[in-house]
């Protein structure tokens, strides 16, 4: 594309509820790309940390195509930067599956966002998403998922599951599925449910002597869980873990 | 052991607990009785220090501090227990992982060393043997798809491990039936008939005290206590049922 490229505004569906005021400056056309061949199997995690490389505008962008009975996944914890932004667009060919388990926590008035395109262009593929998000303060959390079944891309199984669970009066999250289906004979599934900490387990807990903070850690862990189960490295997975809940710990 | 003086409390400002004063020595088993709406299950949560009930007057005194000044889980770390009518189900946190991490905090406010991972699965598995349930489920999430008969062992299981100086259990023989009745019966014997432990027992039935044995029965009328005595006074309720043994 040449050109300047316009800045995108809240009126554009997918960032309806991004900081975009912090977008200047920003290249925007910064695309990475993500060619995974056909019978291959790519890997990566992305995690947004406090540290000094961070900047207060973290903007990620992924272009990704997988091909032919290939297999992407794709684990990221979104847990520092003002705005936070993942977002992902794949393309999926006969047979290849895509992976996706994400997690946003932040508090004070960041905004941290997953963003994802999925597109099924041929038959057979099959896509699982799941996105936890835990925010405090008058931090936000969004996920916004768009799936695109094209006409030919029969036996599509696609799944899109977003939790948020909000721990103070202030925190919100949006959660916005979005699904496109030409094709006749395919599974779509998608869920979106928003809360707030379990008061009865937390007394439960307290009762058996654990301290509210250790109680919320739990509870928080457990939530997050989801977003982690089919990461099946267990350094990774715990390494993953233990960013978001350290956050989450060190700001309540 | 646990003084309780003129204890009233409310919810959502309804009065449910008017005035009721109950002493149990350490050493003894300490059963309550009483009809629907009584407060049994207030005086439980209470005890236990749960939001949203509040204490509008009187006195709590467990082992000479002043209960109703600790945090919930500073109560449990004090040795008081907990025992739930209705155990709460935690997804995604394991039974070893929950009572671990509970035992180790109450290990740690009392200034004692932590359990390590291997004594405490050892330890684990020694209560459920002794409540008869499936090692297997420890590694499960708390209390979730167990059967109604399974959390009620499952508490007392957590009861064993954590080792209370003081139990309160809360209806605890509902759900069972007559087998898990006796292990259970048997478990909080094993648990908690030790001397310088205590025990309030909340029970609708007798069946659960002809297994533990208290040594004294108290009604629970109206949010107090009105009339207490031996084991006997058990059997008379069963028979005559509250109103005529109230009356008497």
């Amino acid at each position: 594309m040449t050109g300047t490229i316009e800045l995108p505004t809240r009126r554009d569906e997918t960032w309806r509820y991004s900081a975009v005021e912090r977008l200047p400056g920003v290249p925007l056309d910064n695309w990475r790309t993500i060619d995974v061949a056909s019978g291959d199997s790519f890997h990566d995690t992305l995690t947004i940390v406090d540290s000094d490389e961070t900047s207060p505008t973290e903007l990620h962008r992924w272009r990704v195509s997988i091909g032919e009975g290939a297999r992407c996944e794709i684990f990221a914890v979104l847990a520092s930067a003002e705005y936070a932004r993942l977002e992902v667009e794949v393309t999926l060919a006969r047979g290849a599956h895509f992976e996706l388990g994400g997690i946003t926590v932040g508090g004070r008035d960041t905004v941290r966002e997953i963003v994802t395109r999925t597109i099924h262009a041929e038959p057979n593929g099959t896509s699982n998403q799941t996105v936890r998000s835990v925010h405090w303060g008058h931090g936000t959390g969004n996920f916004l998922g768009n799936i695109d079944v094209v006409r030919d891309a029969q036996k599509t199984d696609a799944r899109q599951d977003f939790k948020g669970l909000l721990l103070e009066k202030g925190a919100s999250v949006n959660a916005v599925p979005q699904l496109e289906i030409f094709a006749d004979d395919v599974k779509c599934e998608h869920g979106a449910s928003i809360g707030q900490m379990d008061e009865n387990a937390r007394f439960y807990m307290a009762a058996r002597g654990l301290s509210p903070e250790m109680a919320r850690r739990l509870l928080v862990q457990a939530f997050l869980g989801d977003a982690l189960v089919s990461l099946h490295d267990e350094e990774k997975r715990e390494r993953l873990m233990r960013i978001a809940l350290d956050k989450v710990d060190k700001y309540l | 052991m646990l003084k309780i003086d003129n204890l009233h409390a409310e919810i959502d400002g309804k009065t449910i607990l008017n005035g009721l004063t109950l002493t149990i020595e350490a050493g003894e088993v300490h059963a309550i009785m009483g009809p629907n709406g009584a407060g049994k299950s207030t005086l439980a949560y209470v005890l236990g220090g749960r939001p949203g009930y509040e204490v509008t007057q009187g006195s709590v005194e467990f082992m000479g501090q002043n209960l109703l000044d600790l945090e919930p889980h500073e109560r449990a770390a004090a040795g008081l227990f907990l025992g739930f009518q209705y155990p709460v189900e935690i997804p995604g946190v394991s039974n070893v992982q929950f009572l671990r991490e509970a035992l180790n905090s109450q290990r740690k406010a009392r200034g004692e060393e932590p359990l390590a991972a291997g004594e405490f699965l050892k330890l684990a598995k020694e209560k459920s043997a002794l409540l008869k349930l499936d090692p297997d489920m420890l590694k499960r999430h708390v209390n979730l798809g167990f059967s109604g008969g399974e959390k009620k062992r499952a508490e007392m299981v957590q009861m064993g491990i954590l080792d209370p100086k003081f139990a309160v259990l809360d209806e605890t023989d509902s759900g069972l039936d007559i087998d898990a009745l006796r292990v259970v019966g048997e478990g909080i014997n094993e648990i908690m008939r030790q001397p310088g432990k205590g025990v309030l027992l909340i029970t609708h039935y007798q069946r659960l005290l002809e297994v533990v044995r208290p040594d004294k029965v108290s009604i629970l009328s109206q949010g107090r206590i009105v009339k207490t005595g031996g084991p006997d006074l058990a059997t008379e309720l069963e028979n005559e049922g509250y109103d005529a043994v109230m009356a008497a």
